[in-house]
């Protein structure tokens, strides 16, 4: 039996129930088969059937022609179909009961192809849209069956006819509850899936119990189920609201990337004002982000848009205050306002710079990280995510960084047309607000003959927004193109963009014009119909000039039949009567003739029209005026006739007419302002980008608010996640130390995101995950989501970009986080003999002395964020000390600092980080060391704690800080560097643009008085083969200043000095770069196992042995360790003994392995054995070493 | 989120529905097929309409309106990519995307739709999960199917779901281990009157058929990455890889897929492979029109042009047309009123020329516009922008694979205008 074949087994009573009611419905069939199991040897019945089944099989393979058992069925099925229409299933319901008999009585036999063959025909059934809900008793039985395919067929027919038949659908809910507590995962989930997508009302409480219980399963899969099944119960009663709140809660604080998708969209249906709930998961949120599933990150980022919009501060104020000052006056006469818009713009930028001077705008650190992890979505295949992602960088971002997710939307645009649409939808209102965004892609909006009308009238749009002073005329010139087409809906869009181009760019408005008036002879009617509006527009601005073009417009009116373009060429004329006395009362004539056979917005301006010659030019009007004016009193329509009696008691003067009449002039020929003509996205953009109500320009039925940005920001600190849980990981942690300690795992992780080593990451990860699957699998998904995203990607990645970033001031705070995670160290020994409560309860004191220093805690939580997010697994190990890796590399640069505060307490992991310091400088604390080898909980445990407790006394604050944790050399002395001094040290960081080199960290320091410029290298001497990758150009390096840069260089293995002229803008200086041979190495990680075999592999010449008797200081282990490491760029492989201490590397150029082995023996004498391919290496680091470990 | 699904053919019936919440009637759809009245063309309905009471979103995919009803806000592009993605996989499983291939296979496509989504919400959508739940249908497991009453719903459960590489299958094993990649660009141009280039782009795309046992790693690095500066991934990319180092490092998903998209824009200079000179004269008096074309290569890096092929969409006036080509064969279609000129390979010796003239109806007034001509070429083992792979490497499985690399330009919208 699979395990598939397992789920949803009817308990035999509910096999019967279900059998008394089918007995109830026909009434015939008890005597056949009083229990349902077939294997309860049933023989006679079987064969009672066959006769019958014969029957079923021929009727099925003679519609099918042999095409196959689904086939069969379809053919069959279609033919009643057509005739019984699109009218529902009851008609054709009627026509066939006899049809439904056959598949009731296939259901009821005991042969499983049967059965598939009437569900499989019941489900196209469905598929069309037809009736069958009267085979519900005879198909919730098959619940049962064992057939999978016909379970699963049986499920689509639960869900879709429950509703209908509650009663008879409960029949089937033991079998999901059974389901529920399924060992299988798989089965778990499935159940509760079906379950819940039940819609019965009757089971609610059912449901919620279920849900509940999923949302703490062991398996991530199971969760993400209870997850969707959240928003189902929700629709089915919102009573449940409250209940189901807690569930999403507890569902949220998920660390699997498998559930945050889903959890986000049930809190998104179900309770989206609850942002609170998402503080303490923001971090965790975004930092998950890019390895959720693609749907669930669209969902995710839409929602952190709106949490982003609530918490943190507009990066943008400044420039928006300007801005709001600069359009204000602009929208009325935005033609003057156009012309110096870009110098403005300019301005504006120099002005924004010169106020974020004035008055620093901060990042709220987690703003930055949203932005930071979002950015690289931009490349998803999925163009969903990379809309998400541009409307929240849209509305986000500091406007400066918008600009990236232009590229990424004009990429869209070569996708579906319906993708095109909503994109195009979406730049055009971008492109209003942030022009210079898009204009780099103009010609990507250029429009193509076969574009679909709808792309290419928003493409116009597009293209219109972008039009400015410079690009005007390539626009122009496109759209003299774009009107030949013979698309004429998008002709005439095309004449009201050079409009608004025209209204926009004053430059180009007689050109427009001109073109336009042009168009007034072309021989399609819409298309002159449309310039004469758009002419009717441009006129306004400036009619004097244009008399001549008014007349030619007063020609067309013979000629025009489309209402709104008379109506306009009317209005011209009654508003410029005076440019044109003689022809406007002749056009009043015209049509005063013919107003009885006008649209009525053209009778409205033929009125308008005889009232303004009327007040101009009343001798010659007086009666065509009184005419029109009759005529309308007796149109059919209100409108009309009260236009007309108005005007009438208006302009006629009478006796009882009103002081009105007096201004009757004033009143019709007011000077009128010309009409702005705005892009129909103006201010969509108050709407989230890319929501449904964005693109429909009105709210959608669910629509969240995009909440206004806050005056001040409210509390970071809610975000900072409680310390309970890493406790508990660290706890874990420890419990789950084996043979492998964690720093020796640091380095060697940190070779592995160089490059993939024998054994890789994957296979890794299935064979550990293999066994224990079904029980723990989140431990696989943990390493899971690492994996997937690529250890590379995550560990380099955010290394180098933090360590960018990490100021000095983030670096002293690291420090203290290292404190305060060494308390919690400290805390560790408590659980052994207090209560986890008391624990906890102490732990929330420190969080409220945390609290007090805002900056600390941020800082703390961020790390520990990160440390939890990875740690949950049983590797954790690795990944921690990753992150502990990166601490230290972050102090590296903080040499100078001056210690932190005193520190009082030492641990295991202030130990690590000495043993990467320099020998020089480090006393050696008498501790005893932690022996990771082979130590059983409490063993580790009070080592650990031992050297908590007693290093607190010996060791000074002096010796803790990270003074010097690298040995750097001097490149250039301040005296022959006329005040340059140069130093450098051997980084050991991978150097990114280039595995096979070597990170080299230099520092400046100009100790002169004035400024040092481009402070560059030149002229590179090297030996064959070596490369050099030179840091980038320092272009000022003033007074007193410090610089620090990373080269990389290439040495091939060998320690052949690279040579070069570091260059300032006066002066060249020869200098040299001299590795020791320790440095031509990363560290690698191997397990025991591996180094035997490699090593076994390495012996002869190749192997190099020394006897040596160790220094006094240097007899632990710990101490060895560290002076080995310190002298040699390798990493710690695990080791079943503690008298001996492995470590291996890598060649940084060719990758050969290097293996170090020290024996030590009684009295300090001890053996050291090199195996390297390299024998020069090889001698070279026995030399190293032996000299490190004996003084 | 997509509350229910319906198929509806050209003609406006509906072949399928599917709910994934409560019921609603097809009467729904009557708002769409409004719509679809009103557009002339099916590329013309609007993917997004509002009816009283829903939101409709369709996407025009092989004929066939995919039309999803939604209640609340959501992400357009969301369910259009989604129902894009419905399509892909009907695709994937059929070969086709047609109404008689899914009415075929209905049971299937149900359950398809059942597994791609929950309660509305996406769940399943790798090609690769599904395919281990719902086998596609061959015709040798149909045949078998129907004689030992086997299904095609996969024995086992989907392990796919579950991993953090949710696109590729486990335990996948190969006789021959082969990994080939198609580096296939498409020339997207317009090109005026004069002959002047107004925009060109390039839309790259690597597509992969990857049949490779175990887990491999694959690392494919490029002679000129900087070539490539906007890029789309297939998820299994490694971004902080390429972000870093310029290689694309990734587990293959098992079989055929995309790996990454690109875009050369117009900003960077492209090679316009074909010149064309063309002259299409109306004349008033006699109602006839005169058509001139003569196709040479232009920049094709030396190799041959093959396939070549002019539409062109003639006015309305155009009734018939009497050319002559010196090579290849031409139709044109009276109804849909399209020249179609059929060149084949490109011969630089003697250019391919075809004129003669047009037939106009008379007493109607010229066209005053002139039709623009689109032009369809392909050059094999050619990539225009230049874009080289460099090497492929595996890691992780011990095997040899035998590696190909094939690239093909062809022409995208490649458009003259007139």
């Amino acid at each position: 039996m699979t395990a598939m074949q397992k789920l949803l087994q009817l308990p035999v009573n509910a096999v019967n129930m279900v059998k008394t009611v089918q007995s109830q419905v026909q009434g015939q069939e008890e005597d056949k088969s009083p229990v349902l199991t077939p294997d309860s040897g049933q023989q006679a019945w079987y064969s009672a059937l066959q006769p019958d089944e014969l029957r079923h099989l021929r009727s099925g393979g003679t519609g099918g022609g042999g095409g196959g058992g689904g086939g069969g069925g379809d053919q069959e099925e279609r033919a009643p179909l057509e005739e019984g229409g699109g009218s529902g299933g009851g008609s054709s319901f009627q026509t066939q009961p006899l049809r439904h008999d056959d598949l009731k009585e296939m259901l009821d036999s005991n042969k499983d192809s049967l059965k598939l063959e009437a569900m499989k025909r019941i489900v196209a059934m469905i598929a069309r849209g037809k009736n069958a809900s009267d085979l519900f008793p005879a198909v919730v039985k098959n619940v049962a069956c064992k057939n999978i395919e016909v379970k699963k067929l049986v499920y689509v027919y639960l869900v879709r006819y429950a509703e209908e038949q509650q009663d008879l659908a409960l029949l089937s809910i033991s079998t999901f509850q059974r389901g529920l507590k399924d060992p299988n995962q798989l089965i778990r989930a499935s159940a509760l899936r079906v379950l819940s997508s039940i819609r019965v009302t009757i089971i609610v409480p059912i449901m919620m119990l279920a849900i509940k219980e999923a949302a703490s399963d062991m398996s991530p899969y199971v969760r993400k189920t209870a997850a969707h099944a959240i928003p189902k119960l929700y629709s089915l009663d919102p009573e449940q609201k409250d209940q189901l709140i807690e569930v999403i809660e507890k569902l949220l604080a998920d660390k699997t990337t498998l559930v945050a998708g889903s959890v986000v969209m049930a809190f998104e249906e179900v309770c989206p004002e609850r942002i609170d709930l998402i503080h303490k998961n923001y971090r965790k949120l975004c930092n998950l982000l890019i390895d959720v599933e693609e749907w669930g990150q669209v969902v995710i980022i839409n929602m952190l848009t709106r949490y982003a919009r609530t918490q943190f501060l507009n990066p943008n104020i400044n420039e928006s205050l300007l801005e709001e000052g600069g359009s204000g006056d602009k929208t009325f006469y935005g033609s003057d306002e156009d012309e110096d818009e870009d110098e403005e713009e300019k301005e504006k930028k120099a002005e924004v710079a010169a106020m974020a001077k004035r008055k620093p705008y901060v990042m709220d650190p987690d703003h930055r990280l949203l932005l930071r992890n979002t950015k690289p979505l931009l490349q998803s295949r999925n163009a969903a995510v990379v809309m998400a992602v541009a409307q929240l960088y849209f509305h986000l971002a500091p406007k400066a960084e918008v600009g990236v997710i232009a590229k990424a939307l004009v990429r869209l645009l070569r996708s579906h047309s319906e993708v095109q649409y909503v994109v195009l939808q979406n730049v055009a209102t971008m492109s209003i607000k942030r022009r210079g965004m898009f204009e780099p892609y103009l010609k990507s909006f250029y429009i193509r003959s076969t574009d679909p009308t709808q792309i290419k009238v928003l493409k116009l749009e597009v293209l219109t927004n972008l039009a400015n002073e410079t690009n005007i005329s390539t626009i122009l010139r496109e759209f003299q193109t774009y009107i030949k087409s013979m698309d004429k809906d998008f002709v005439a869009a095309t004449i009201q963009a050079i409009g608004r181009c025209a209204t926009n760019i004053s430059e180009v408005r007689d050109t427009c014009l001109n073109g336009l008036v042009q168009l007034l002879s072309n021989r399609d009617e819409l298309v002159v119909a449309e310039s004469v509006v758009v002419i009717k527009k441009l006129l306004q601005m400036q009619p004097e000039k244009h008399s001549d073009i008014i007349k030619h417009m007063a020609k067309l009116t013979d000629n025009i039949q489309v209402p709104m373009a008379r109506a306009s060429i009317l209005w011209l004329i009654g508003e410029y009567c005076e440019h044109v006395p003689k022809i406007a009362p002749d056009v009043l004539r015209k049509m005063a003739k013919s107003f009885t056979n006008e649209e009525d917005i053209v009778k409205l301006q033929i009125i308008n029209l005889a009232a303004k010659l009327y007040l101009t030019n009343s001798k010659q009007t007086k009666l065509l005026t009184q005419y029109v004016l009759n005529l309308a009193k007796y149109d059919q329509n209100y409108d009309i006739r009260d236009r007309a009696r108005f005007i009438r008691q208006l302009i006629v003067p009478t006796e009882k007419s009103g002081a009105l009449s007096k201004y009757a002039k004033k009143l019709f020929l007011a000077l009128k302002p010309a009409p702005v003509l705005e892009s129909p996205f103006k201010d969509r953009d108050h709407f989230q980008l890319g929501s449904l109500s964005h693109l429909l320009n009105a709210k959608a039925g669910g629509y969240q608010e995009l909440p206004d940005w806050p005056e001040a920001a409210p509390d970071p600190s809610v975000r900072n996640v409680e310390v309970k849980e890493s406790v508990f990981t660290l706890l874990e942690r420890v419990t789950t130390l084996t043979s492998v300690p964690e720093w020796t795992k640091c380095s060697s992780r940190e070779k592995r995101k160089e490059k993939k080593v024998e054994k890789p990451f994957y296979t890794d990860s299935e064979g550990e995950s293999g066994p224990t699957e079904s029980a723990d699998s989140e431990s696989d998904s943990a390493t899971g989501s690492e994996s997937s995203s690529g250890s590379e990607e995550s560990g380099s990645g955010s290394e180098s970009e933090e360590s960018k970033e990490a100021s000095e001031s983030e670096e002293e705070e690291e420090e203290e986080e290292e404190e305060e995670k060494k308390k919690k160290k400290k805390d560790l020994k408590k659980p052994v003999q207090e209560s986890e409560s008391e624990q906890s309860s102490e732990e929330e004191e420190r969080k409220h002395q945390r609290k007090s220093k805002p900056r600390k805690s941020e800082s703390e939580s961020e790390s520990d964020e990160d440390e939890e997010s990875e740690s949950e697994s049983s590797q954790s190990e690795s990944e921690d000390s990753e992150s502990e890796a990166e601490v230290k590399k972050k102090k590296k640069p903080a040499e100078s600092k001056p210690p932190p505060k005193p520190v009082k307490k030492e641990s295991k992991k202030e130990k690590k980080e000495m043993s990467l310091l320099d020998l020089d400088d480090f006393e050696p604390a008498p501790s005893p060391q932690v022996t990771p080898v082979n130590t059983f909980l409490s063993n580790s445990l009070v080592t650990d704690l031992e050297g908590l407790s007693l290093s607190d006394s010996v060791l000074s604050p002096a010796t803790i800080a990270p003074s010097s944790t690298l040995k750097s050399y001097e490149l250039l002395h301040r005296i022959t560097g006329e005040g340059l001094s140069v130093e450098y040290c051997f980084s050991r960081q991978p150097f990114s643009p280039d595995a096979n080199m070597v990170a080299v960290q230099m520092q400046f320091t100009n100790n002169a008085s004035s400024d040092t410029k481009n402070l560059h290298i030149e002229d590179v001497k090297l030996q064959s083969g070596m490369r050099v990758k030179e840091f980038p150009e320092i272009e000022l390096l003033p007074a007193g200043e410090t610089a620090t840069a990373v080269m990389g260089i290439d040495f091939c293995d060998s320690t052949q000095a690279a040579n070069f002229q570091l260059c300032t803008h006066t002066r060249k200086f020869f200098v040299s770069i001299q590795p020791p041979v320790g440095e031509l190495m990363r560290p690698v990680f191997l397990t025991e196992n591996e180094f035997k075999k490699e090593q076994g592999q390495l012996m002869g010449m190749n192997e190099i042995t020394e006897k040596l008797t160790l220094d006094v200081k240097c007899r632990n282990e710990h101490t060895i360790v560290q002076r080995v490491t310190t002298a040699a760029n390798l990493s710690r492989v695990p080791c079943g003994s503690d008298k001996e201490c492995r470590f291996a590397g890598r060649t940084v150029t060719s990758g050969s392995l290097v293996l170090v082995t020290v024996a030590t023996k009684e009295e300090g004498a001890a053996q050291l054995t090199v195996n390297c391919e390299k024998m020069v290496i090889g001698t070279m680091l026995v030399k190293d070493i032996l000299q490190a470990l004996t003084q | 989120m997509i509350h229910s699904l319906f198929l509806i053919n050209h003609l406006g019936d509906i072949f399928l529905e599917k709910h994934w919440k409560s019921v609603i009637s097809r009467s729904v759809c009557d708002y769409f097929f409004e719509a679809r009245e009103k557009a002339v063309d099916p590329e013309n309905v609007p993917p997004v309409l509002q009816t009283p009471h829903h939101y409709l979103i369709s996407i025009y995919r092989g004929k066939l309106f995919f039309l999803s009803v939604i209640q609340t806000e959501v992400p357009p592009l969301f369910v259009i990519e989604f129902l894009h993605r419905v399509a892909d996989t009907f695709q994937d499983y059929f070969g086709e995307c047609s109404e008689s291939v899914i009415s075929d296979n209905l049971v299937i496509v149900y359950e398809l739709l059942e597994e791609m989504l929950d309660n509305g919400f996406p769940l399943a959508t790798e090609s690769n999960v599904l395919k281990e739940m719902i086998r596609p249908p061959n015709i040798l497991r149909s045949v078998v199917n129907t004689l030992t009453g086997g299904s095609n719903v996969g024995e086992t459960l989907p392990q796919g779901q579950l991993s953090n590489i949710p696109w590729r299958r486990a335990g996948v094993k190969y006789a021959n281990n082969e990994a080939y990649f198609d580096v296939t660009e498409e020339i997207d141009a317009i090109v005026d009157k004069s002959g002047t280039t107004v925009s060109a782009e390039i839309q790259g795309v690597i597509e992969a058929c990857v049949k490779l046992s175990g887990m491999p790693d694959l690392t494919m690095s490029f002679m000129n990455p900087r070539l490539l500066d906007d890029v789309s991934f297939h998820p299994c990319v490694r971004f902080r890889r390429w972000e870093s180092e310029r290689v694309l490092s990734f587990i293959p998903p098992d079989g055929n897929f995309t790996l990454m998209t690109y875009h050369i824009s117009s900003q960077n200079l492209v090679a316009i492979p074909v010149y064309v000179k063309q002259s299409i004269n109306f004349f008033e008096a006699g109602s006839c029109g005169r058509l001139d074309i003569t196709i040479g290569p232009k920049q094709t890096m030396g190799k041959t042009v093959e396939d070549l092929k002019v539409t062109i969409h003639m006015p309305k006036a155009v009734l018939n047309a009497n050319l002559t080509a010196t090579q290849g064969n031409y139709t044109y279609d009276c109804t849909t009123k399209m020249l179609v000129w059929d060149i084949g390979k490109l011969n630089p010796q003697k250019l391919p020329n075809l004129r003669g003239s047009l037939s106009m109806q008379t007493g109607v007034p010229n066209p005053e516009e002139n039709p623009s001509l689109n032009i369809d070429l392909k050059i094999q083992q050619l990539a225009i922008s230049g874009l080289k792979v460099s090497r492929l490497d595996m890691y992780g499985e011990k095997y040899k694979p035998f590696k190909g690399v094939k690239y093909v330009t062809k022409a995208g919208k490649f458009q003259v205008r007139t």
